[in-house]
């Protein structure tokens, strides 16, 4: 071990040691500024690590033996991931105003599973990807029941737990089989297993990583491992459920590009077809399923299901342009996420939150701006162009198509056509139907500033494509090296 | 058959029918012994292995101290059994499906094929020359102090959690508060009234 390590990994050290202090602050300070303090705390550290990121040299480095590794695909995701979560805490502080919840456990939490998604991003190993991968879910876990007085986030906190802790032991057992028999878990040794030119892997091995991937796919929220997100995305408190579709997802996308890119990159022909049939299943249920949902967090969670399936047939072609389509695509979805649970936050009436999609009815002529950001948002969404979301998916596509997968490429055209249906119907609800009461008038800053953001970037990407798509090749290119 | 073989086959025979007993008991109390049992026969098929250190933080640890812990869980709450096992004759038949068809891929996958060569020699369970403890924590500390120290957080994580969601806030409880007692002025507690004779305080 040497005094390098220490500034290889310098952000995710500079979270873990902010969420400490930050736990003897909120224990030494108690009440709702106590709670304000330690999370203007988990701001700022977030944004140092991010800083830090930026700062960073770029080139690939490893620390702790085959336990962790920085390299361009890391750095980039761990800005998205990053930004999502200041995000997702900024637009959490007005909703834990008002419902009484203002505990500062809250921000620590959220500390700590950014810092195990760093180090997720970062694990080179089965040991380092599994212990980072219970970092960040366990406090997944504490905040989805945050509200711990109401049946619904209780009821969520504990399915997701032990559905959690069953994806958990598939992912054990799959890393087992793979290390029965090849003997190793480190990912450059997995990955030089065999330079022979041998493309398939032993069997019990594919056994393996069929039971990984499905681990994978749990955490991803992919059919068929989904059936967790509509109810957790429901029964958690608002701001966790934007939390949960922003920064834990892309960081999961993420850890199964590597998974499977890099110590299974040879074995293209084992893993291709799941990877094909999970983003198949993923876009037509996430299609279908969203249509009859009534309320705008299991809308958004089915709606999470399908955009996870488009963004898995970038990873279905395996190259290195399919990799940074999914990059672009995870990065634009974080924006258009984020944005639509503010709105969905914003969105009160008589001090009430709503989240019943009805409740959108009117928005046009009373909320002019805020309707104007939600239209932004789900036409992005349903993938109109000239929005974000229209380019992420033609990334995508044109990825697919390059790698000779056009069928998948038109599959995924035809489920977005179904799904635009109900994003478009949000929109006609907001502009063409009349609200039964007034809703609530004010924003909070917090809110503003994130919506605001969030729209902008989605409607103005199509102006200046080029920063996001030439770092997502760079960061592409590290990893396929 | 060899010994340790046979040893094997007893131990995970009677690992496997306690931890089906674990699920299938109707006493919960019951479930918990037969854990205990399972946990027993594990550690055994650690020490066959040649993993005595282990084995013995299997029997501290999982027996000693998480197993008792459940047994107080399970007889302190009032679980209704019946109510929990509504539904389990439903789902019965399509988990047992999934279970044989795994059963199956599986004994398919390590029966017909063997493990066959392993491109990487596996890490031995007993080092020449050096003790099972002591070749744990030649590592632990050194190759294996990342893994170490992540776990160490992730303990911690979950304290934070257990606690955020269960600790409450009971109300105006009585605490000692000592800086408050030695600063109680004679004023503030003690009160001389005079006192008619005959008529009381009033």
């Amino acid at each position: 071990m040497s005094l390098s390590y220490v500034f290889t990994t310098l952000p995710e050290l500079a979270l873990l040691v902010a969420g400490l202090l930050l736990v003897l602050l909120g224990a030494f300070r108690d009440g709702p500024r106590g709670a304000g303090l330690v999370t203007a705390g988990a701001l700022a550290a977030m944004v140092l690590a991010l800083v830090l990121v930026v700062l960073g040299d770029g080139t690939t480095a490893s620390a702790f033996g085959d336990n962790f590794v920085v390299d361009g695909f890391a750095s980039f995701l761990k800005v998205v991931v990053f930004l999502g979560a200041i995000g997702t805490l900024l637009i959490a502080q007005p909703y834990l105003r008002r419902s009484a919840v203002e505990r500062f456990e809250y921000a620590v939490l959220v500390v700590f599973s950014t810092a195990g998604m760093a180090l997720l991003l970062s694990a080179n190993s089965f040991l380092a990807l599994y212990l980072a991968l219970e970092l960040t879910s366990l406090p997944l876990y504490v905040l989805a029941a945050f509200q711990r007085d109401t049946l619904k986030s209780t009821e969520a906190g504990l399915k997701y737990f032990v559905l959690g802790a069953l994806a958990s032991g598939m992912l054990l057992y799959g890393i087992s089989l793979v290390y029965g028999f090849t003997g190793t878990i480190a990912f450059d040794r997995l990955a030089e297993l065999y330079l022979d030119g041998e493309t398939r892997l032993p069997l019990g091995a594919l056994v393996g990583l069929v039971f990984i991937a499905a681990g994978l796919a749990f955490k991803l929220g992919a059919v068929p491992f989904h059936m967790w997100t509509p109810d957790v995305y429901e029964g958690a408190p608002t701001p966790v459920t934007a939390f949960f579709a922003a920064a834990p997802k892309i960081a999961a996308m993420g850890l199964t590009i590597r998974v499977f890119i890099e110590p299974f990159g040879a074995y293209i022909a084992d893993w291709q077809q799941i990877v094909i049939a999970v983003a198949i299943g993923s876009m037509v249920l996430g299609a279908f399923a969203a249509i009859g949902q009534r309320n705008i967090k299991r809308l958004m969670a089915y709606s999470g299901i399908g955009h996870v399936g488009y963004a898995l047939v970038g990873l279905a072609a395996g190259t290195e342009q399919g990799v940074q389509s999914v990059l672009i695509y995870m990065t634009l979805y974080l924006f258009m996420t984020v944005g639509t649970f503010a709105v969905v936050i914003a969105l009160r009436r008589r001090g009430q939150n709503l989240e019943e999609i009805d409740d959108f009815a009117g928005l046009g002529r009373q909320r002019p701006m805020l309707a104007l950001a939600t239209a932004i948002f789900m036409f992005s969404l349903a993938g109109i162009p000239p929005l974000a979301g229209f380019f992420g998916k033609l990334y995508v596509f044109l990825a697919a198509i390059e790698a000779g997968l056009v069928w998948l490429a038109v599959l995924g055209v035809l489920t977005s056509v179904v799904g635009a249906y109900y994003y478009l119907r949000i929109v006609k609800l907001m502009y063409f139907d009349a609200a039964p009461e007034p809703l609530d008038r004010g924003l909070d800053p917090e809110l503003r500033t994130v919506i605001t953001v969030s729209a902008l970037v989605t409607a103005l990407f199509v102006v200046m494509p080029s920063p996001l798509a030439t770092s997502a090749a760079t960061a592409a290119a590290a990893l396929l090296q | 058959m060899t010994a340790p073989l046979f040893v094997f086959y007893v131990l995970a025979g009677i690992c496997v029918a306690s931890a089906v007993t674990v699920i299938s008991a109707r006493n919960p109390v019951h479930s918990v012994l037969f854990l205990i049992l399972a946990f027993f026969n594990a550690a055994g098929m650690f020490v066959l292995a040649g993993a005595e250190f282990l084995a013995m933080v299997l029997v501290v640890v999982y027996v000693g101290a998480v197993a008792v812990l459940f047994m107080f869980v399970v007889m302190m709450l009032d679980i209704d059994i019946v109510a929990v096992r509504q539904g389990f004759l439903r789902y019965l038949p399509v988990g047992a499906l999934i279970g044989l068809v795994l059963l199956v891929e599986l004994v398919l996958v390590f029966g017909t094929l063997g493990v066959g060569e392993v491109p990487f020699p596996a890490a031995e369970p007993t080092p020449a020359g050096v003790s099972n403890t002591e070749a744990l924590g030649a590592v632990l500390y050194t190759d294996y102090f990342f893994a170490f120290q992540l776990a160490g957080i992730i303990l911690l994580v979950a304290i934070i959690g257990a606690i955020s969601l269960t600790l409450r806030d009971r109300g105006p409880l009585k605490r000692q508060d000592i800086g408050k007692q030695v600063h109680r002025e004679r004023s503030a507690s003690v009160r001389l009234a005079r006192v008619e004779s005959g008529k009381g305080l009033g």
